[in-house]
């Protein structure tokens, strides 16, 4: 029997073994997938607990009820990869083989990059909302804060869902507003960017929506240090700034097993085909989701949009035939704006995020760089949806994993 | 779009980033420094050099990249490109600015 592993069993990796559990079946195939976790989170879900919007019990499943039956889940955790040997080593010593791997082990936080980021002052004032007990260390220290400077603050790009910090600002302002106490704390974003966002329009659109909720602006920081004594952030220019609650998402990296593997880069990220998703090094592996360093966004949309076209790509692979090169980078992503509105866009490899309706062009229901209601409905909507429909491999009506040009507005 | 640059026309995008990199040269290159208020030295070269051969060979730059490439560290590349250097250093060196993904 042929061996397809997938290494990990998050968003990308669970998706990845619901599609293929249609096409890859015993004898022929065993699909085996391996993670260390017993519990699968819904990470948007983060960016809502310091603020109460969500409790843990909304967001935490077990991993196993979404692994196909004809899958094997495999627990423990991944030592390497050898890819000459076509190998998987564990760390209590057990070796798997493959013919087929998937990568699919995302992307976390390290705060030990920063110095001084996990001093003393570490879940004190410097809180993450990248981490289940980050966020939940910072819900109770927001709950009876009085108020003072607050910083939310990008450590370096690429980071998982680049727009969680912004959306971070917004419900923070609205939270204040509700305690009314919005007078009392001065909201500060501050960025490695130039400004609020990478592409131009969206960048205006956010920048004026932050100006409209009195959140000041400071880009072009590259932090250097944190000075836990004084509370300031220091970039290598020279700039510091001040806080009392220091909201930061600190470098994000690929897991350490990708660098024991030698397989990674800088960051720990395994370079891939753009268009593919295949592996530069090794053609009998391919990578998913955040641990990959296509210049997508590291989002659950993307992983799903990928997975899409991953699926077609191994069985031709399988059948010896050519890969199909589709992967466009397309990013669909609500972005909360607090007071129960929000945005919606949507981008890829070459198109920027414009005006107009999705996913019916012209009528919507859901509009494209506007704060409406509707999609605000939309992102709570996407809690059910992951749960439901994107973790179990199901096409989503009417939305294609390439980005359609219909019905927006570009000039 | 078109720019003159040193006495030529240079073709830029709207930001000013050359898009031609064939048509980059050292008076370019003091010009554009002159524009960032930025004398360059021996030194500001090698890192301009080095800058252009990554590119060359297809390497996506990053701060950290440059960081850890042992021609520079982040503290002496501030240094030298004082406000938001590789953007500054990646015009003056006729290439692209970089793109940090999303
Ligand atoms: C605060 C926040 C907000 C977000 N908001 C959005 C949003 O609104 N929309 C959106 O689309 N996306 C959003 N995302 C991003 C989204 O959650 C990720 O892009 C997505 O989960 C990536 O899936 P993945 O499978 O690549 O990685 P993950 O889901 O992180 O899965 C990786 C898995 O690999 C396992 N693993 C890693 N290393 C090992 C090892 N050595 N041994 C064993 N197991 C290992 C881990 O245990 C984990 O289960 C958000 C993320 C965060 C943090």
């Amino acid at each position: 029997m042929k061996q397809l592993v997938i290494l990990g069993a998050g968003t990308a990796g669970t998706m990845m073994a619901n599609h293929l559990s249609h096409h890859l079946k015993k004898p022929d195939w065993q699909i085996s997938i391996i993670d260390e976790k017993d519990e699968h989170h819904y990470q948007p879900g983060y960016l809502f607990l310091p603020f109460d919007i969500y409790s843990p019990g909304d967001i935490v499943k077990t991993i196993e009820e979404f692994i196909p039956k004809n899958a094997e889940l495999i627990k423990g955790k991944i030592d390497r990869i050898l890819p000459k040997e076509n190998k998987i080593r564990m760390d209590e010593g057990t070796e798997f083989n493959y013919d087929i791997l998937i990568i699919a082990t995302g992307a976390k936080i390290a705060p030990g990059e920063t110095e001084g980021m996990e001093g003393v002052e570490w879940r004190k004032s410097i809180f993450d909302f990248y981490t289940f007990e980050g966020a939940l260390a910072l819900r109770d220290k927001l709950k009876d804060w009085k108020g003072g400077k607050l910083v939310v603050h990008i450590t370096e790009m690429p980071i998982k869902c680049p727009v969680a910090p912004l959306e971070f600002s917004f419900l923070a302002d609205s939270f204040f507003k509700h305690k009314h106490m919005r007078d009392q704390v001065e909201i500060t974003y501050v960025t490695p960017l130039s400004g609020a966002f990478t592409k131009p329009k969206a960048t205006e659109a956010l920048e004026h929506l932050l100006k409209e909720k009195n959140i000041h602006i400071e880009g072009d920081f590259a932090i250097e240090k944190i000075d836990n004594e004084k509370k300031e952030i220091v970039d290598y220019g020279g700039r510091s700034i001040p806080f009392d609650i220091l909201v930061t998402v600190p470098t994000n990296k690929g897991d350490e097993l990708i660098e024991r593997s030698g397989m990674g880069d800088e960051l720990n990220y395994v370079p891939a085909h753009k268009a593919t998703m295949q592996s530069k090094e090794y053609a009998n592996v391919f990578v998913l989701g955040d641990a990959s360093n296509i210049p997508a966004s590291k989002a659950g949309s993307v992983a799903h949009f990928e997975a899409e076209i991953l699926t077609d790509n191994i069985m031709r692979f399988i059948g010896g035939k050519p890969l199909k090169d589709e992967f466009d980078g397309h990013a669909n992503c609500f972005i909360e704006t607090g007071n129960g509105k929000a945005l919606l866009i949507d981008f890829n490899y070459t198109h920027e995020p414009v005006e107009g309706s999705f996913p019916f062009p012209g009528i919507g229901p859901l509009r494209l760089l506007k704060e409406s209601r509707m999609n605000h409905m939309g992102k709570l909507a996407f809690r059910w949806i992951y749960w439901n429909v994107l973790l179990k491999g199901t096409h989503i009506p009417f939305v294609s994993a390439t980005m359609s040009e219909a019905g927006k507005q570009y000039n | 779009m078109e720019k003159i640059i040193a006495g030529k026309s240079i073709a830029v995008n709207e930001e000013g980033y050359l898009t031609r990199f064939d048509q980059w040269d050292e008076n370019i290159g003091e010009t554009l420094a002159g524009e960032a208020n930025i004398q360059l030295s021996p030194r500001h070269w090698e890192v301009l050099t080095y800058l252009q051969n990554e590119f060359k060979k297809e390497v996506p730059l990053s701060i950290r990249k440059v960081g850890k490439s042992g021609v520079v560290d982040i503290k002496e590349f501030y240094q030298l490109f004082p406000v938001a250097p590789l953007k500054t250093a990646t015009k003056i060196a006729g290439i692209p600015k970089p793109a940090s993904c999303i």
